[in-house]
């Protein structure tokens, strides 16, 4: 009894003092993170703070210097390669760029985790396939086509089919809706909602996009850019729901909710001028 | 728990004030040995960056083996590479060793026949196609036709992220992309040295019997006496470790790949470049390890007659 409440207690995702540093260039710093099962958690940010590389330490693209990740309690470190691809079938990754595969048909693209796992006939993959179609609203004629004869937008719904299509337990998106038109951006945070109503699946939404951040999810957690921080501040500058975020009274957070440039302006106009005196 | 930062919630100083412009300030005085060891330490920078970079690349290559060995790849993965690397590569490897069997004997004719051997240019056009030319040709071909378009395919699915995404989607990308084409090259360019062989063999015949007029049974009795089944095996024995290093830094430059389409390009130039070196430096060093083995075999080998 106390094992399945603590079993259900503990976190689908845990980040445990996780730092990245690429070269000498250190992009997170002391990162704790617990999201528990069925949360949707939007994680918000200017460009370069570090959004991506968290995301993508949460599937293992990219390997904590320190720190650890922890799935279902589970150390993404401790597992082999052959172990970390099998979890990571349980994962739906959408790519900022849909990162379709440009050689093959969008069926090939959407049916690829399917094949990837190899226990389905033909007669279910081509099922399968059209039923993720029909879930983000596109027609079935667009399964014969290459990634290149698709609008940004019905590429990005092709990666969101990909990413479904095994029915995972954690999905994460990079910028959904960057690059997108605002009726794009509303069909695809639409999307999210549903296929979080639908059935319960973790979500990490990695977005600048304060609509989505808004309207989406259960809790917001706002990054800064280490460049911008002195050596003891903590990275995580608002962990919250999202209805606090315009009550917070962080001026960094302020600033990002309203976009307001603030001093960035001056900044620029600074280091433009200190450039004109060293003579580029 | 929910605001973790609470102490942030209020208002602080942020960080990020405009920063002061610095005083202009005199250069330090510099010692007569900080130009040495600023060259020293470039040097030394270089020096560890190579061997960084040599480390990757074997384990790059070691992962490959892994791979290769303990999971055979799928079928629909191997035959686009196996076309693109055999099938499309056949006609320009021909082409060139054709022309250069030719090239062989315009190039060698005059001399010969001041000395009146002109029936001896059998035995050289032969014994430098297979044991040299052919192979190193026909991977000189691959490496420029195939190994820089696999280096900018692979770099480019780095750029979009498409690695990524395999890796997401539980495939590794080495042994999706990166054994296939290994195989390809590996298994296909003995086959394409063999053709490249064959042609240039061809092209020296039709230049020196055909055109120059040397006599052809003296032409062919003549190779036959000096071009003996282990110069072939030579040949093609060495195509197969250029054929591995083709495949392998093309892959590495690929998967390497810095953003943008400069990035893409220049892993595309690396990987010829590298590649082409790497041939060279093989052939020397394949070329006197298989002679001390042939001399030890064969002691009274290197004879005229």
């Amino acid at each position: 009894m106390i094992e399945s409440i603590l079993e259900q207690q503990r976190p689908q995702l845990e980040v445990r003092n996780v730092s990245v540093t690429f070269g000498t260039q250190q992009v997170l710093r002391n990162i704790q993170l617990s999201i528990p099962a069925g949360q949707t958690l939007v994680v918000l940010g200017e460009s370069g703070c570090g959004k991506t590389v968290l995301m993508k330490t949460l599937i293992g693209l990219v390997v904590p210097t320190r720190g650890e990740v922890l799935f279902e309690g589970e150390n993404l470190a401790d597992l082999d390669d052959r172990e970390l691809s099998q979890l990571r079938l349980r994962y739906g990754f959408v790519f900022q760029n849909a990162a379709l595969f440009d050689s093959m048909t969008i069926a090939q693209n959407i049916a690829f985790p399917l094949k990837q796992e190899g226990r389905w006939s033909s007669a279910e993959v081509r099922e399968k396939v059209l039923a993720k179609l029909a879930e983000v609203g596109l027609p079935p004629e667009v399964i014969y086509k290459k990634p290149a004869q698709l609008s940004g937008g019905m590429r990005k719904r092709v990666g969101l089919a990909r990413a479904l299509i095994m029915n995972p337990d954690v999905i994460l998106y990079d910028e959904p809706t960057t690059g997108l038109d605002p009726i794009m951006t509303d069909v695809i945070n639409q999307l999210i909602i549903r296929t979080r109503r639908r059935n319960p699946v973790t979500s990490v939404i990695v977005t600048h996009n304060m609509d989505t951040a808004r309207r989406v999810p259960d809790r917001v957690v706002m990054l800064y850019p280490l460049t911008r921080l002195d050596p003891d501040e903590p990275q995580t500058v608002f962990d919250g729901p999202p209805g606090e975020l315009d009550q917070c009274r962080d001026r960094r957070v302020r600033q990002f909710v309203n976009g307001e440039a603030g001093q960035r302006l001056m900044e620029m106009l600074a280091s433009s001028q200190s450039t004109e005196t060293i003579g580029f | 728990m929910r605001f973790q930062n609470a102490a942030w919630s209020s208002e602080l100083p942020v960080s990020t004030a405009l920063p002061v412009e610095p005083a202009p300030q005199a250069e330090p005085q510099r010692g007569w040995l900080d130009p040495l060891l600023d060259w020293l330490a470039g040097w030394g920078e270089l020096v560890l960056e190579t061997f960084a970079a040599i480390g990757d690349f074997s384990l790059f290559f070691f992962r490959t083996l892994v791979w290769l060995f303990t999971r055979f790849p799928r079928f629909e993965t191997l035959w686009p590479n196996f076309h693109q690397v055999g099938v499309s590569s056949l006609p320009v490897i021909a082409l060139t060793g054709t022309f250069i069997g030719m090239v062989l004997a315009v190039q060698s004719y005059y001399q010969f026949r001041q000395l009146g051997l002109e029936t001896r240019l059998g035995a050289v056009i032969n014994m430098s196609l297979v044991r040299e030319l052919g192979p190193v040709l026909a991977a000189t071909m691959l490496a420029g036709r195939v190994g820089s378009s696999m280096a900018a395919e692979l770099g480019t699915m780095r750029v979009t992220e498409q690695i990524d995404a395999l890796s997401a989607m539980g495939a590794n990308p080495i042994r999706y992309l990166v054994v296939p084409r290994f195989l390809a090259c590996f298994l296909l360019i003995p086959l394409l040295t063999i053709m490249a062989d064959f042609m240039g063999v061809a092209g020296g015949h039709f230049y020196s019997v055909m055109v120059l007029g040397i006599d052809m049974h003296h032409y062919w009795f003549n190779s036959a006496l000096f071009v003996g089944p282990y110069d072939i095996f030579v040949g093609i024995f060495k195509s197969v470790f250029f054929g591995s290093a083709i495949a392998m830094v093309s892959c590495y430059q690929g998967f390497h790949c810095s953003a943008g389409a400069e990035g893409v390009g220049r892993a595309a130039t690396a990987s010829f470049v590298y590649s082409f070196v790497l041939i060279l430096f093989l052939d020397l060093v394949l070329g006197i390890v298989l002679d001390a083995i042939y001399f030890t075999l064969f002691p009274e080998g290197a004879r005229l007659f």
